[in-house]
């Protein structure tokens, strides 16, 4: 079932077309995957889903409602929470206290939103940084920490934009493990991301956009054979263009 | 958790002297204590808006102006007494602050373009009242001398000083209460990152809007004594760019965003306006000299002022 779709979405810049008529569907429980070059529009759509920017056409769908004219904060309410492609720390507020703007979200008090909080901490390792101005956290940290805030908010659907850029090797891994114990949690999530063999492993669907047009749909695998996607990444056999 | 215990102690100390001191001072020492409070918690009340929540404000004259205004209008008209008729001018400045921000925000005005609003408003309003006869026009209010504390008067300066630090401390009271709780953690997260705090729910307009009131109602405070202990007010004096000017300084020298960052400012820049005035009594306006250069040093080399560079530091070594 589907629990966030995206139906014929346009989103245009002055004429500019970032987004043409893409759909999309978030299915429950499970992890969706947004793939395509830098400028095909990934960011953009996620963005209209999770009411930053107002799609200039096309329905959003949450739960059977439609929400594509609802702000980034009132479906933030809903349960549809985001992380940043850039990390976006609070940096002169501490890790808890960043947290803990998360955790108010759906806290009736105080120790709501605190114990939310630590227990976001806790589950992304950062427990023992809690008393850390986030300004001096290292990117890994960062990532980390934008994730614990999207989680303390308690989202439904958790909608995550490159999650991993940035990251080495080793806080890759430690991420894709992260992002499996966020699913099993029963959390939806839709994410973006460029390390084909991490949304190869995480991703029970993927989606493939180009130049503001979803150009596949599938399971990992398919998706990996589709000639349209090898294409799109890797360019045509035998054309040449000057640079 | 340290650092915030350590400036618990210090402005206590801090406190105790500012009790104890004006027993020790003569009239003119009185006046820069109190020249001193006044730029404490016109600061305080800029921190709020902008320190915290990061709306630049450049137009806190405004505020100010309307306290002013409002207390000595109501009590050489109507005979109101000023201490409710501060809190009919809080309860104004609080309402033209949600208009400005309301206005400013709704057509998504950030930063500069906002800062720009503020200082308009500001100047609209002096010029209002300086050709308003109704408001009594550029010749100003002169509120007569009663010595009753009923109606905001006393005979002598310290009783001045007393009520101007009891206002000074409950500002910086509400804002150390505050920036422990969801408003004032949200408002910093306002400051730091709109976008993402809207993504984690905070509702940024109705914080940034309640910021505003609050901030507003205290320069509206911060008027009201003016008035009240210099006696005169006109447009050119109370909606002056330079009230503007001395609600900022003191965060940026001290530090914005912080507890005791403009308490610090403040004490900084009196006491050196007082000193290059009576060494160069000859130059007028080196005041204003002086803030520029402190205010290009500090944006240059300490943007985070004394105050918020000392915490930082002790914040960074904690962890």
């Amino acid at each position: 079932m589907s629990i966030l779709k995206a139906v014929d979405v346009c989103k245009s810049f002055q004429g500019n077309m970032a987004v043409d008529h893409a759909s999309l569907d978030v299915e429950e429980g499970k992890i969706t995957g947004l793939i395509g070059a830098n400028g095909a529009g990934k960011t953009t759509l996620f963005n209209c889903m999770s009411g930053y920017y107002h799609a200039t056409s096309g329905k959003i769908v949450y739960k059977e409602t439609e929400v594509q004219h609802k702000t980034a904060q009132q479906l933030c309410h809903m349960g549809v929470a985001r992380t940043f492609q850039i990390a976006k720390p609070f940096g002169m507020l501490s890790v808890l206290e960043n947290t803990v703007v998360g955790g108010f979200n759906r806290a009736k008090n105080r120790n709501e939103a605190y114990d939310a909080a630590l227990e976001s901490l806790k589950l992304v390792g950062l427990l023992d940084k809690k008393d850390t101005l986030a300004l001096l956290l290292n990117t890994g940290e960062q990532r980390k920490l934008e994730l614990a805030r999207a989680l303390a908010t308690k989202p439904e659907v958790l909608l995550l934009d490159e999650v991993m850029a940035g990251l080495t090797p080793t806080e890759s891994a430690e991420m894709v493990k992260l992002v499996s114990k966020v699913n099993e949690s029963g959390i939806t999530i839709l994410m973006i991301e460029h390390i084909m063999p991490v949304i190869m492993k995480l991703s029970n669907k993927i989606y493939v956009m180009e130049r503001g047009r979803m150009i596949a749909e599938g399971l990992p695998e398919e998706v990996a054979e589709n000639p349209k996607v090898i294409e799109s990444y890797l360019g045509k056999g035998l054309e040449v263009e000057a640079c | 958790m340290k650092t915030n215990k350590l400036e618990t102690v210090t402005l206590i100390i801090l406190l105790s002297i500012a009790i104890v001191v004006p027993f020790f001072f003569g009239r003119y020492l009185l006046s820069v204590a109190i020249s001193v409070l006044i730029m404490a918690l016109l600061g305080q009340s800029w921190n709020i808006m902008s320190g915290y929540a990061g709306q630049f404000s450049f137009g806190h004259a405004a505020f100010f102006g309307i306290g002013a205004y409002s207390s000595s209008i109501l009590y050489i008209d109507h005979g109101i007494s000023p201490w409710i008729g501060m809190i009919v001018g809080m309860i104004i400045a609080a309402l033209v602050g949600v208009l400005i921000g309301f206005l400013s925000f709704r057509y998504k005005l950030r930063g500069d373009f906002f800062a720009l609003v503020t200082l308009a408003f500001a100047e609209i309003l002096r010029v209002l009242f300086n050709n308003t006869k109704a408001l009594k026009g550029a010749g100003g209010i002169l509120i007569p001398y009663k010595t009753k504390w009923t109606e905001f008067q006393f005979a002598s300066d310290r009783t001045f000083y007393f009520v101007l630090l009891a206002m000074v401390v409950a500002a910086t009271v509400f804002i150390a209460v505050m920036s422990k709780r969801k408003f004032g953690i949200c408002l910093v997260a306002i400051k730091e990152n709109q976008d993402a705090a809207g993504a984690l729910g905070v509702p940024v307009l109705k914080y940034k809007l309640i910021a505003m009131a609050i901030s507003a109602a205290i320069a509206a405070m911060a008027g009201t004594f003016y008035a009240q202990y210099y006696g005169f007010i006109d447009p050119a004096i109370v909606f002056a760019a330079s009230i503007s000017v001395e609600a900022i300084v003191p965060c940026i020298i001290g530090g914005a965003g912080t507890l005791g960052g403009p308490l610090l400012g403040a004490l900084i820049i009196i006491p050196l306006q007082e000193i290059s005035n009576s060494i160069f009594e000859e130059v007028n306006g080196l005041n204003m000299i002086i803030y520029g250069t402190l205010i290009v040093i500090f944006v240059v080399f300490c943007r985070n002022g004394i105050y918020g560079r000392i915490i930082r530091k002790l914040k960074g070594a904690e962890s």
